[in-house]
C-alpha cells in the first residue's frame, strides 16, 4: 500500500473500519515506548501543553488498564480509558480503547515501533467496530484544514484502497 | 468545503473495493463502461449500477454527447475527503510534533546527566 506523507505524519485508511498514523522519531524504540506508557511522560505531550490534567493512570500489564483524562481550554471534560492486550517492550503493544461518553464502542490499538538506526518509526492502526464509528472519529478531529492539492487525487484513491 | 451529507454520499461509494477499483483506473483516464466492465468480470449492468452511485456522489461525469458515454473522474469530490483527513492529521501531527520536541528534551537530559565527569549522585 502507498501512502502520501503530510508534514512528518502520515495517515492513511487501510481498509473501511481501520485507521493508520505513522511518524518517524529520532530516537530509540525503548525510548519511544516509555513516552507513551509512562504517565509522566504522556502528559507532555499527548494533550495540548494548556489542559489540566484530570488522571493519567497506566497499569502495563496484560489485562491492565489505563485512563487519560483531562480538562481543555473550554472546560471540556475528555477522558479515554482501555486496557492493555499484548506487551512486547519496545516493539509493540496492543491495547483498547474507548471514548467515555460511547462506553460500548470499544476499538483496538495496534502500535508497533520500528527502530533502525537509531530512529524509530511509530505505527499506530486503530480498529473499529464499523465504517461509520471510524469515519466518525476522524471526523471529530477538528483543526485547520491543509490546503489541499490535486495531485494528491490519486495517491489518496491508492491510500483508501 | 464540502457540505457533510455530499461527504457522507462520497464515503457511502468509497467504501466498495470494487467502485475504488473503477475509481483507481479512471485516475489513469478516462474509459468507457466496457472497458471498465473488462478487468471486474463483472455484467455491464452491474459496473453501470457501480456508475451510478459514484455519478451521484460526484467522484465521476459521463459524457453525454457521445453515444458510449465516456467516465471521467472528478477530482475535486475527493479533495473533500482529503480536506476531512486533514483536519484528523492536524490533531495527530501537533501530538507527535509534541511528543518528538520532548523525545529530544528527554535525549539531550540523558546525554547531560551521563557525559558529566564527575556527576555527583545527590539522590543517593
Amino acid at each position: 500500500m502507498s501512502s502520501r506523507t503530510y508534514g512528518a505524519t502520515t495517515i492513511t485508511l487501510p481498509s473501511d473500519t481501520e485507521l493508520q498514523m505513522s511518524r518517524e522519531f529520532d530516537a530509540p524504540a525503548a525510548l519511544v515506548f516509555e513516552a507513551y506508557t509512562t504517565p509522566e511522560h504522556v502528559k507532555r505531550w499527548w494533550a495540548a501543553p494548556d489542559v489540566e490534567w484530570l488522571a493519567c493512570e497506566i497499569d502495563l500489564r496484560v489485562g491492565g488498564s489505563w485512563r487519560w483524562a483531562f480538562r481543555d481550554a473550554d472546560n471540556n471534560e475528555v477522558a479515554f480509558r482501555g486496557t492493555y492486550e499484548a506487551i512486547d517492550r519496545p516493539a509493540r503493544l496492543d491495547h483498547t480503547e474507548i471514548f467515555e461518553p460511547f462506553p460500548d464502542e470499544v476499538s483496538h490499538v495496534i502500535v508497533t515501533l520500528d527502530e533502525t538506526d537509531g530512529r524509530t518509526l511509530f505505527t499506530s492502526v486503530s480498529r473499529y467496530s464499523s465504517r461509520e464509528v471510524r469515519d466518525m472519529v476522524v471526523s471529530t478531529g477538528a483543526g485547520e484544514g491543509a490546503a489541499q492539492v490535486f495531485d494528491r487525487m490519486a495517491e489518496l484513491l491508492i491510500e483508501i484502497g | 468545503m464540502i457540505a457533510t451529507d455530499q461527504l457522507s454520499l462520497t464515503f457511502a461509494a468509497l467504501a466498495d473495493p470494487t467502485r475504488r477499483a473503477i475509481l483507481a483506473r479512471l485516475a489513469q483516464g478516462d474509459a468507457t463502461v466496457t472497458e471498465l466492465a473488462e478487468p471486474f468480470a463483472m455484467t455491464m449492468p452491474a459496473v453501470s449500477k457501480h456508475l451510478k452511485v459514484l455519478e451521484r456522489a460526484g467522484l465521476i461525469s459521463r459524457g453525454r454527447e457521445a453515444q458510449w458515454r465516456p467516465c471521467r473522474i472528478e477530482p475535486m469530490a475527493l479533495e473533500g475527503v482529503d480536506d476531512w483527513l486533514a483536519d484528523y492529521r492536524q490533531l495527530w501531527t501537533e501530538r507527535f510534533d509534541r511528543l518528538d520536541d520532548y523525545l529530544r528534551e528527554l535525549q539531550r537530559k540523558e546525554a547531560t546527566s551521563s557525559d558529566a565527569p564527575n556527576r555527583i549522585d545527590v539522590d543517593g
